[in-house]
């Protein structure tokens, strides 16, 4: 219910604010430098593919806190891909550097809504 | 450590540097009941001399496989570690190594680290860090070390009158948390020290401190205050670990806490940097970060004298 209202909204009542900041593309980055995620915060349209990629000189996963996605390890220079397909907010984090934490957030694309 | 200028021979002044580094390993360091403890450098060969009581080594995060600027060649490295070991005059009843064996779980990665430091020729007592436990199931290290252990690896065992107890600190990590130990392990632990003496001697070591260091790189333990807590009726605990690839001490009451050198490649500063990623420095000064250690149990001490050795300087 949470995550449906969220998506409601963003979705809605937020659209036209945020839209230049919501990445157009399909397929979206998030860098990991500094056993950072950056940005830590990213918002995509539902359907979009985000891809992490390692660059730091250390191993690091990405791993859904409620368990829907999990990479595997990510030496320097690896990365590893998720589609979103269902409007939410997924909070994620390094297994291995659990101080290390990241939020998607997934809107409804235009037409349909809070309701997929 | 120069010693040239008292104008006595060599035997006479090497005798006398051993006579006080020696005294400083077993009397100076240890007589520090309360704050923090200095570690001294350069006085393998003195204390071992002495070997008075339980001598064990400690290594750490070796980190096999790993091979970017920081250190290309960890293998080198560690052979370094072992050969400083090896070439003690009086060889240690065993070694804890308290994880990070490999850099990536890779079976490749597992059998350099058992090339290397089974040449060492002691009983090696492991514990896994993050880095060992990343293929599934973790298996690898599991079928390597694991035997004998319970849960995801601990276990506990007696040697010179010291009770020594490997913990598991590395698995089922919560987003935004530090290291774990779980309600199993910890039940499991208060279990294992039942019936133990309180004039027993107790020594922990887990990969990833047990008490916090640095909560914002994740330095810490969240629950290691519950195990320290069972620990409190204990005269002297000590609480070896490895992680942050530096030298860190500190004594609160009757527990000593120290974690140890990595030899593979340092890590910064609590908060030094932007991160605690590996730290590339000067390749001259390299070894002088990385290291073995040294520990020793005289009974009637309360505190067991660690001495933590670099690879050079």
């Amino acid at each position: 219910m949470r995550i449906e209202l969220m998506a409601f909204v963003t979705g809605a009542a937020l659209a036209c604010v945020i839209a230049p900041s919501v990445a157009q593309n399909n397929v979206v980055p998030v860098t990991i430098d500094n056993f950072v995620f950056e940005p830590g915060r990213l918002t995509v349209k539902a359907g979009t593919t985000v891809t992490w990629t390692n660059r730091d000189d250390i191993p690091h996963t990405v791993a859904a806190k409620e368990r829907l996605f999990k990479s595997k390890v990510m030496d320097t220079d690896e990365s590893y891909s998720f589609t979103f397909s269902t409007p939410g907010e997924y909070t994620y984090f390094c297994s291995l550097h659990p101080h290390m934490t990241g939020t998607i957030v997934v809107e409804g694309t235009a037409g349909s809504g809070a309701s997929q | 450590m120069t010693s040239s200028n008292d104008g006595q021979g060599d035997g006479t002044t090497r005798r006398k540097v051993l006579e006080c580094m020696t005294w400083a390993g077993t009397g100076l360091l240890w007589t520090v009941s309360g704050g923090v403890p200095r570690s001294l450098g350069l006085v393998d060969q003195a204390m071992a001399a002495e070997a008075p009581g339980l001598t064990f080594m400690q290594i750490s995060d070796s980190h096999m496989g790993f091979d970017k600027p920081a250190n290309p060649n960890t293998k080198g490295t560690l052979e370094e570690a072992i050969g400083r070991i090896k070439a003690l005059p009086a060889q240690p009843s065993f070694m804890i190594h308290t994880g990070d064996i490999t850099h990536l779980s890779k079976v490749a990665e597992f059998d350099d680290a058992e090339k290397i430091i089974s040449q060492s020729k002691l009983d090696v007592h492991y514990v896994p860090g993050e880095h060992d436990i990343i293929d599934e199931e973790a298996k690898l290290y599991r079928e390597r070390y694991g035997r004998g252990s319970k849960g995801d690896g601990w276990y506990s065992f007696d040697a010179g009158g010291v009770h020594f107890v490997g913990l598991v600190n590395v698995k089922n990590l919560k987003a935004g948390g530090m290291g774990s130990l779980g309600e199993d392990q910890l039940k499991w632990l208060a279990d294992d020290l039942k019936g133990k003496t309180a004039s027993t001697p107790v020594v922990l070591f887990a990969h990833i401190p047990l008490w916090v260091v640095y909560e914002t790189w994740g330095w810490g333990t969240e629950d290691g205050a519950r195990a320290l807590e069972m620990l409190k009726g204990f005269g002297s605990v000590t609480v070896l670990n490895g992680h942050i690839h530096q030298v860190m001490q500190k004594v609160e009451g009757n527990v000593a806490f120290h974690t140890a050198r990595s030899t593979a490649f340092p890590q910064p500063a609590p908060g030094s940097a932007p991160s605690p990623g590996p730290m590339k420095v000067a390749d001259d000064k390299l070894r002088s970060l990385l290291g073995i250690r040294n520990v020793t149990f005289k009974r009637g001490d309360q505190r067991l004298a660690v001495i933590d050795t670099p690879l050079q300087g």
